[in-house]
């Protein structure tokens, strides 16, 4: 079948389309070329339309298990499963590039769909410097990464997909994770583009949010997914490790947020204009350092990079060029972001201003540490590791200022306001607060005594956030049909905050149960034993083996009673994939809403008895509001983005049209 | 407040939190990162008892005893020099005499009391996420310890 070689001329098609595409819109806007410009749109569109074939040929050598493509043959089997063929397309290095660059081809896409009432040089100049991230990594993929190749003569079978990624959770991280941070390279175009033109104004400002919210949701799913892997697979309850792979989505996620809120004082008050423009670079600039980190080999360690440089090398002078180029023009252009209005310290700017130095610091060492042992080996001092002592020490009481301000944030008027007064407001939820803590001081009196104040800070969070909603919709202060009308009324992105917000302080909750007062217990069981573990009765029933469809496996099961009543049935399970040889572990979870009741087998022990093994035992408390949080915040993304006034086209710009001279300089 | 007020107190805030955060980092730097050790670096230094780091080696031909699971005894050995190591837990699926391991943990009175166990996984390409999550389920690739000798 010639699939793959249609897949593989579709990309250079699209290269060919991207280059054309970089240039000439571009060009066009500064010539002032109407034909010129309005060839970003179709070009945009026939790139996403080469991209989709190209994917679509990589998709079907996979689901009809083409051995004869190397990439197949390497990361594919016949006996898998058909879900796990088709996830396979991009479970490994040159099939995600593919889908990097359909996603970037995607919002290309959209851009040209959606934003037909965006001025024509704004647009041109977006579609342009889309297109040439995309011709970037078109040319990456071509050159170092072709998914095409063919192996002749075919293997028979396949060397199986890596038993880890046959799975749902993490089967769907990378698609939701690159609609993330691929999704900032909107922003970004828009943001140099805005340079170029040397204006950044409210219209930019809502032109920008409903992209940047897409990408922000879609990343928080993206690490959501990843994290909650984590927690069910890796076998002892961990859901974040502070790893270089996971800080790589992590950084655009924080870059991210500060953009989003950014965004609005340059909407609503014509301010903080170079913040949100530099943020912009940042984040998608801290995308392509993920990708750098992640692709070139680097965490494995600097010398196995140093071997094989070509992919790292390339992605290290692409991340240069677009990092430093935007940091260049910054510089430049920068001084022609006039500021609009002024504000007090103590206003709704200010608190915001706040969140940009507070997230920025953040994004910063977490950088750092994400980087510091790369340094320290590429310097030959060593290896060292980071890992969460040093991120708990440094991070986390940076997040401190963060939650308390963005309990006060929302009440703050703009320009100025008048600190006091509202702190006085807030009588009621200071009691909550207090209570809240004491109630976690109580139920764990023996654990560390930063939990109950971590629970404080989540509730102060949560409840300070619906008290803002209760004064602005004047519950117990109005008729409640007068509240309930309010509500209704109230713009989306205000629910937005609120269920964003909101859902913040709740897993806030669920990282502090789920890290602090996890309960372990490691033992060797014989059928029959059992084992107490924070109140709960862990009885081992014993352990079958068995076959799935390309593993075997063993699986073992547990009664959990309390006070003697039955709670749940736990059935963890040792596979063994038959192609890999790669034993992975499913852990028997039973999630009720004080936490999670988890359980694994392993090694089979019989020095202590017949069919004894090893097993792990946790009761992990308050997981599953971790979930039920980042969740809420997901569903904040999406009621913003539902706005209407998204949804009824970019907003024209109101004094004049895009005017010929005006914007050159 | 003047215009220049404002902006000073901005700026001031500003360098207020990056001298916290510089502070935190300088602390965090000095005592929460983990270094590296081989079997001779712990003979031959003197690595103290509340230090935490991380051991690197093969596991010694003969020395698995498993007699006391969930606590398992093994010594690790670079060729040179070997170290007792105990670990209670699951140790990971390719753990095995001869094998190449990283564990992290701390020395107490020449043993080395460790709480986790990464074990070399012999595979030639994979993806960055795949070989992280490897790690973290206790399998690890990576060319740490053979660099070790040469590299001191």
């Amino acid at each position: 079948m010639m699939t793959a070689e249609l897949g593989h001329f579709a990309l250079i098609l699209a290269l060919m389309v991207g280059i054309v595409q970089a240039i000439v819109p571009i060009v066009g806007a500064h010539r002032n070329d109407a034909a010129w410009m309005a060839l970003g749109g179709p070009a945009a569109m026939a790139q996403l339309l080469a991209v989709s074939v190209s994917f679509g040929c990589l998709m079907y050598a996979y689901m009809t298990s083409d051995f004869s493509l190397v990439n197949v043959a390497n990361n594919s089997n016949s006996l898998q499963p058909m879900l796990y063929k088709i996830t396979g397309t991009w479970g490994n290095h040159e099939g995600s590039m593919l889908l990097w660059v359909l996603i970037l081809a995607l919002y290309g896409g959209a851009v040209a769909a959606f934003g037909r009432n965006l001025p024509p040089t704004l647009r041109a100049r977006v579609l342009s410097i889309q297109s040439l991230i995309a011709v970037g990594f078109y040319l990456f993929i071509l050159l170092t990464s072709n998914p095409f190749e063919r192996g002749l003569p075919a293997p028979i079978d396949g060397r199986d997909l890596n038993p880890l990624l046959q799975d749902p959770g993490l089967a769907f991280h990378p698609p939701f994770l690159y609609l993330g941070y691929v999704g900032f390279s909107i922003a970004y175009s828009f943001a140099i583009a805005a340079l170029i033109e040397g204006r950044v104004d409210a219209a930019w400002a809502r032109w920008v949010r409903p992209w940047t919210l897409a990408a922000w949701t879609f990343l928080t799913v993206g690490i959501g997914l990843g994290s909650w892997w984590a927690y069910y697979e890796l076998g002892w309850g961990g859901w974040w490790f502070w790893d270089p792979v996971e800080n790589a989505s992590f950084l655009p996620w924080l870059a991210g947020t500060a953009l989003l809120h950014s965004a609005v004082v340059v909407e609503k008050r014509d301010a903080l204009k170079g913040w949100t423009v530099l943020l912009a670079v940042i984040a998608f600039s801290l995308s392509l350092l993920g990708t750098f980190i992640v692709r070139s080999g680097v965490i494995t360690s600097v010398h196995s990079f140093a071997a094989d440089p070509e992919r790292g090398v390339f992605i290290l002078a692409l991340l240069l060029i677009v990092a430093g180029g935007s940091f260049a023009l910054f510089a430049w252009r920068g001084p022609q972001l006039k500021s609009g209005s002024l504000f007090q310290p103590v206003s709704r700017e200010g608190a915001l201003l706040l969140n940009n130095l507070l997230m920025a610091t953040a994004t910063a060492v977490v950088m750092l540490g994400t980087l510091y042992p790369l340094f320290v080996d590429a310097m030959g001092l060593g290896k060292v590791s980071v890992g969460p002592p040093f991120y708990n020490r440094v991070f986390i009481p940076l997040m401190v200022p963060v939650v308390i301000a963005m309990g006060i944030g929302p009440m703050l008027s703009w320009k100025r306001a008048d600190l006091g007064p509202i702190m006085a407001r807030f009588k009621f939820v200071y009691v909550l607060v207090i209570g809240a803590g004491l109630i976690a001081w109580y139920s764990h009196a023996q654990g560390p005594i930063l939990a109950p104040i971590g629970v404080g800070l989540a509730a102060w969070l949560f409840f300070a956030t619906l008290f803002e909603l209760s004064e602005r919709i004047k519950l117990f202060r109005a008729p409640l049909s007068t509240s309930l009308r309010r509500a209704v009324n109230l713009p989306r992105a205000q629910w937005g905050m609120t269920f964003a917000h909101a859902g913040l302080a709740v897993a806030i909750l669920g990282m502090i149960g789920a890290s602090v007062w996890k309960v372990e217990s490691i033992q060797v069981m014989k059928p029959g034993d059992s084992v107490a573990v924070a109140g709960y009765d862990f009885t081992f029933v014993g352990a079958r083996k068995g076959r799935g469809p390309n593993y075997w496996v063993t699986t073992g099961a547990f009664n959990v009673t309390k006070d003697g009543e039955g709670v749940a049935t736990l059935y963890p399970e040792q596979r063994n994939y038959f192609v890999q040889k790669m034993p992975t572990t499913e852990a028997g979870i039973e999630t009720l809403a004080a936490g999670d009741l988890y359980a694994t087998i392993g090694d089979e022990d019989n020095t202590k008895g017949e069919g004894a093994f090893v097993t792990r035992i946790y009761f992990n408390p308050l997981v599953v509001w971790l979930w039920g949080g980042l969740t809420l915040m997901v569903i904040g993304g999406l009621i913003s983005l539902s706005d209407r006034r998204h949804r009824v086209g970019a907003p024209k710009r109101h004094a004049q049209k895009a005017s010929p001279q005006q914007a050159e300089a | 407040m003047k215009r220049k007020h404002k902006r000073l107190t901005f700026v001031m805030i500003a360098l207020l939190l990056l001298g916290v955060a510089t502070a935190l980092v300088l602390t965090a730097l000095e005592d929460d990162i983990t270094f590296f050790h081989s079997p001779t670096d712990v003979k031959t230094k003197d690595i103290g008892e509340d230090k935490r780091f991380r051991l690197g080696g093969l596991v010694e031909e003969g020395s698995v005893d498993k007699s006391a699971q969930p606590t398992v005894a093994f010594r690790v050995t670079d060729g040179a020099e070997t170290v007792q190591v105990k670990f209670t837990g699951q140790l990971p699926d390719l753990f095995r005499e001869g094998q190449g391991i990283i564990a992290e943990g701390k020395l107490a009175s020449g043993i080395f009391i460790a709480d986790e166990v990464l074990a070399k996984h012999d595979e030639n390409y994979m993806p960055p996420e795949v070989a992280d999550a490897l790690k973290k389920s206790g399998q690890w690739q990576g060319d740490g310890d053979s660099d070790k000798e040469t590299a001191k």
